[in-house]
């Protein structure tokens, strides 16, 4: 605890001044037990750029998104989004360590699609969609409805309002999470491996409901994910991952076509080699 | 000593309406078991790790001392604090709390059981605390545990005999009543038994139907 308040300390902004917008990861440590996954992670992403995470598997990218979706804790430096640090909060001139109530308030921003779907199975799809717009923002059923509805639209999935999630394919599940996480309004979408878990022909009609999403809003995006066509067509910013640290970076054109790092090359290779 | 049809029928009355206590206070007893039970089983998963010890202990200490002894304990104790209560109403609140160290562990299992993606998607979305609790985990755990929750209420019935010890007129206390003042006892707890017999069965049979409809999914 003594590390990490000083850590945020060193980091402390005057108000305003790291009240830049988007996401800045600030010598992020992240251990579990003995095993050191982030050492001193630096890497921001601008508001509204579309970034694309990849990596061998173990290399700390499923993490970094939880991390950001507070689903984990730094054990030091500080991630930042739209100025406001993750793990602590302003208490008169001191930094503490985050509450509850302020972990509610910086998550409002974030929205997060997981690998494995989760959808909420003793809900109708409807439900899912309404529950949190509801319970969290406040939003009368109507509003709900309505506001669900139009998103069961674009992925697709009128037809399934009243479905059950088990009712439902892997594909048509996943697009459902899509529309519930934007429901929320986030201003940014974490999206971890959406596709890892689909059968091969359901994975198209997910990426191009993201695509859309990509094309039609300016939600920030940070996605993991080993779709290279898609990563291509959506990122601003493609970042290669090695052992928690970034071991190159930069366009989809530079990092798929002409890849510098020899583990970025190697990596490519895999993942070809699979698909 | 031969049995005595004339003497069984005449003593069934007063033992059919010591049968409606005993049930009378079984249901009740498990309703406070089911919902004080599902407290337990909430605050174990507190964010105050406190909170989640203390009630910890409280269920282990429930659990470790027999049903009787709490029994006595409510019915001596309490009127000593000031709080005086019938025999029955007692009653059922000791068998409730007993049953509650029970019930809470079952649906600390089915709590366990919902996937922790569950959680995390409910944490993403920001639903609040109470929300994930009553839309999104208990639907899930308590689904799954029904039927084991359902055994527990035949467990209390056959135990509900225990609030004979604090005078509540329940069907072992009403047989004893009529034994005692004929000098014959054969007749009243053989029908005592065999009433007891009755109604297990016939809860047997609707606990296997309700395993049928909830079990396994
Ligand atoms: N909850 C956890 N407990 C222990 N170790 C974990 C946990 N989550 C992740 N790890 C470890 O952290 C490392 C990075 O994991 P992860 O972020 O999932 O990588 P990636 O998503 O790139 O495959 C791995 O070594 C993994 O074993
Ligand atoms: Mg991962």
């Amino acid at each position: 605890m003594a590390t990490t308040d000083s850590a945020a300390d060193a980091v402390l902004p005057e108000d305003g001044a790291a009240g830049t917008d988007g996401i800045r990861f600030d010598g992020v440590v992240k251990r579990f037990g003995d095993n050191v996954v982030l050492r001193e992670l630096d890497f921001s992403v601008a508001a509204g750029e579309r970034v694309t995470l990849i990596g061998p598997s173990g290399s700390g990218k499923t993490t970094i998104l939880r991390l950001l979706m507070t689903l984990e804790k730094v054990d030091d430096g500080v991630i930042w989004v739209d100025g406001r640090s993750l793990s602590h909060m302003r208490r008169g001139d001191r930094l503490v360590p985050a509450d509850e109530k302020y972990l509610r308030r910086v998550r409002s921003d974030i929205g997060m699609v997981f690998q494995q779907f989760n959808l909420f199975p003793n809900m109708s799809v409807l439900r899912n969609v309404t529950e949190a717009p509801v319970h969290v923002l406040g939003l009368s059923k109507d509003e709900a409805v309505e506001r669900a509805r139009e998103l069961l639209e674009l992925v697709g999935l009128s037809d399934k309002a009243d479905a059950h999630p088990g009712a439902l394919s892997g594909g048509q599940q996943q697009r459902v999470a899509i529309a519930r996480a934007l429901a929320m309004r986030p201003k940014i979408l974490l999206q971890d491996e959406v596709t890892s878990a689909l059968d091969p022909e359901l994975v198209a009609g997910v990426l191009d409901v993201l695509r859309d999403i990509a094309n039609e809003t300016d939600i920030t995006m940070l996605c993991v994910t080993h779709e290279m066509g898609f990563a291509r067509d959506v990122s601003n910013r493609v970042l290669m991952f090695d052992q928690g640290q970034i071991v190159e970076e930069g366009t989809p054109e530079k990092i798929f076509s002409e890849p510098e790092n020899q583990r970025t090359q190697d990596f490519l290779h895999a993942v070809l080699d699979q698909h | 000593m031969i049995w005595d049809w004339h003497f069984a029928g005449s003593i069934l009355p007063d033992l059919l309406r010591g049968l409606v206590v005993t049930v009378e206070a079984t249901l009740l007893g498990y309703a406070v078991a089911l919902g004080l039970g599902l407290v337990w089983a909430i605050l174990r998963r507190s964010p105050s790790r406190i909170v989640g010890q203390v009630v910890r202990w409280v269920v282990e200490f429930i659990r470790s001392t027999p049903l009787l002894v709490q029994l006595f304990f409510l019915f001596f104790a309490l009127p000593a604090t000031g709080l005086t209560l019938s025999a029955l109403v007692t009653g059922v609140l000791g068998l409730g709390l007993h049953y509650s160290a029970y019930t809470s562990e079952v649906y600390r299992a089915g709590i366990a059981d919902v996937p922790v993606g569950q959680w995390e998607a409910a944490t993403a979305l920001n639903l609040p605390r109470r929300r994930v609790w009553a839309g999104v985990v208990l639907p899930q755990a308590v689904r799954k545990v029904i039927p084991t929750l359902a055994n527990y209420l035949i467990a209390m019935f056959k135990d509900s005999p225990l609030l004979l010890a604090i005078t509540v007129p329940e069907m072992l206390h009403s047989a004893y009543a009529v034994g005692a003042k004929s000098l014959r006892f054969l007749e009243p707890m053989t029908i005592v038994g065999v009433l007891f017999v009755i109604v297990s069965v016939l809860s047997s049979f609707l606990l296997r139907r309700l395993e049928f409809r909830y079990g396994n999914n």
